[in-house]
């Protein structure tokens, strides 16, 4: 592993310095924002405007000068904006001999190329089959294990077997990847009777997790393959899986989260309450809908090294065959997993104030930048009541200190 | 990446881009190739050119109360697209003034990044109809945008009434661009219109 971190920096160097001989620009990734944006408020920033032009303070009179704020911090989210950048892949430092990641390719010397040649052998012509192969095992293991589970009648020992056929599936769909996965705070692993929240990157994470211990997924129901394996693996142990038309009646959705959860003798619930596919940089908004059924919570936080092979799924980019090729095709995925303490609701806390708190909890662990916007932000557009907020401060600055003039 | 980025150069320097090895081009040249990179990005439909929609594809931009404004003066009279010379064009505005920026000798005309041209850019938000005046009509308008339903109309209507006559020394009830500049003198432009990149 540490050989091959050395090797890539090694390449990144090589290509700076070939660049620089022939003073051709060279793409530098700066993970902290490429522009300095000062953390004023509106209101800090309006009075500090109005004081410089005409030694008044904010008294409520409405200045051409005002318009110099949106035109800036407009200007500014142009050039870098906080969300867009969550939705596609991470940019690394150095380069990892994956011509994906390199935003730098020219030819810039022969032993780099022939390096990267090499690289190339290794993973498309003996990494990739052997995980193939592995995959397909694991997957027909699993199908074919828990339908002959679902075959004995309920039980302890029913429970024990399809636990273990679970297990050993997964650990071979792990291997398969090549994950190479720390746990972190094992004794906080979910119970019984709780649900389990993760950020979210990609389809991987269910893997991981389920080959440390057992989950009962929720999802919806799929036609042909998935559907085929959705079914047998119910047949085992208890999942749920919503039809299409189930999952717009959240009140159906919420009661059959909260049964479930109520028998002790179920297996923890996996959610992933972002919705979608992060980038790893970022958590996004957490939907409040798991965090209302009023039970533990047990976060974990999932955050991957993309050194050795980028998992974030870009899925407006790549469909599924694509992105698990490209997945087996990479050095390795490495990636950290801390089981965090579990947290529950306290009293005169919403839904979301207390979604919130996880999500912090969860991003403070595992490194990423908390915040409070929409996952949805990929597909859909921005709700107004944001740009309404704005316009309400806005215009509070401009009323609201002459109520005091008048009133005085 | 080739001609448009040079060309982009030339406009970003307001000069003729210097070819020794100066530290500064480097950063010049790294600028470049980042918001080159964020074109890129922003350009869904891979045709070299943004249209409106894919400005309003950010968020932060989208929840601007003068967004709609911000995106329109990307984009020349009449026209859809943008490409990068004119996206460099309109952020060449608000590159910072450096204190030992001169006139590259025979370039006559001002840069881009002047206090004038940053006073231009906004003035032009206001002035949708480039008239060069500001009508009571445009500035209603504006303040609609940036205050939406929070205040009424006769309130509005006053604030801008007041505004024109504080700024207004000709008389004609609309505001001039010299006026606009006289009653911003003591502001500071080149801070407040100005995007500073890391290193």
């Amino acid at each position: 592993m540490k050989t091959l971190l050395k090797i890539f920096e090694w390449a990144t160097l090589r290509i700076e310095r070939g660049a620089k001989e022939r003073n051709h620009p060279v793409y530098k990734p700066y993970t902290n924002g490429i522009i300095a944006k000062e953390p004023t408020s509106l209101v800090e920033e309006m009075t500090e405007i109005r004081r410089s032009g005409s030694n008044r303070d904010l008294d409520g009179a409405f200045e051409m000068s005002d318009i110099f704020y949106f035109c800036r911090r407009g200007l500014e989210s142009i050039v870098d904006d906080e969300v867009t950048k969550r939705f596609s892949a991470e940019e690394l430092e150095s380069w990892n001999l994956l011509t994906r990641s390199n935003y730098n390719f020219q030819h810039i010397s022969t032993r780099l190329t022939v390096l990267w040649g090499l690289g190339v052998f290794i993973r498309y012509g003996f990494l990739l089959p052997l995980r193939v192969t592995l995959a397909f095992t694991g997957v027909s293991c699993l199908v074919v294990l828990t339908t002959l589970v679902g075959y004995l009648p309920s039980g302890r020992v029913k429970n024990f077997l399809s636990e273990t056929a679970h297990l050993m599936c997964y650990r071979i769909c792990v291997r398969a990847l090549t994950a190479i996965i720390t746990y972190h705070h094992s004794e906080n692993k979910p119970k019984n009777g709780g649900i389990c929240v993760a950020n979210h990157t990609s389809p991987i994470d269910v893997i991981i997790l389920a080959s440390d211990g057992c989950y009962a997924m929720v999802g919806q129901t799929h036609g042909g393959l998935m559907g085929f394996i959705q079914r047998a693996m119910v047949r085992a142990c208890p999942h749920i899986w919503f039809e299409r038309s189930e999952v717009k009646d959240r009140h159906l959705v919420a009661k059959r989260l909260s049964d479930h959860v109520q028998d002790k003798s179920k297996l923890p619930i996996l959610i992933f309450p972002e919705g979608t596919c992060i980038n790893n940089t970022s958590v996004m908004m957490f939907k409040k809908g798991s965090f209302e059924i009023g039970c533990t919570v047990y976060p974990v936080a999932i955050k991957y090294d993309p050194r050795f092979g980028e998992a974030f799924w870009n899925s407006s980019k790549y469909g599924m065959v694509n992105y698990l090729l490209r997945m087996m095709s990479s050095w390795a995925i490495v990636c950290s997993v801390w089981y965090l303490p579990p947290m529950s609701r306290e009293e005169g806390e919403d839904a979301v104030q207390f979604a919130n708190r996880v999500k912090a909890a969860i991003a403070r662990q595992g490194g990423l930048v908390d915040m409070l916007w929409d996952g949805g932000l990929k597909r859909g557009k921005v709700k107004d009541t944001f740009k309404e907020e704005q316009q309400k401060l806005y215009s509070k600055i401009l009323v609201g200190t002459q109520e005091d003039r008048s009133r005085s | 990446m080739g001609l448009p980025l040079v060309e982009s150069a030339l406009q970003w320097n307001s000069g003729i881009l210097n070819a020794n090895r100066d530290p500064k081009n480097d950063d010049v040249e790294f600028q470049i190739t980042r918001l080159y990179s964020r074109f890129h990005s922003l350009d869904k439909g891979e045709n070299g050119a943004l249209s409106r929609e894919d400005f309003q594809r950010i968020p932060e931009l989208a929840i601007n109360p003068l967004g709609d404004r911000i995106i329109n003066a990307f984009f020349p009279e009449g026209e859809d697209q943008v490409n990068f010379r004119g996206f460099m064009r309109t952020l060449a505005h608000f590159r910072p003034v450096e204190d030992n920026e001169k006139s590259k000798g025979h370039d006559a005309s001002e840069p881009l990044n002047s206090r004038n041209n940053k006073l231009l850019f906004a003035f032009r938000l206001y002035d949708l109809d480039r008239d060069d005046k500001i009508s009571r009509d445009e500035l209603l308008q504006v303040l609609r945008m940036m205050v939406g339903v929070n205040i009424s109309d006769e309130q509005l209507g006053s604030i801008a009434d007041r505004t024109i006559q504080e700024a207004d020394t000709n008389g004609d009830m609309s505001i001039s661009f010299s006026e606009f500049i006289k009653v911003l003198e003591k502001v500071d432009v080149e801070q407040k219109m100005s995007i500073r990149f890391l290193h």
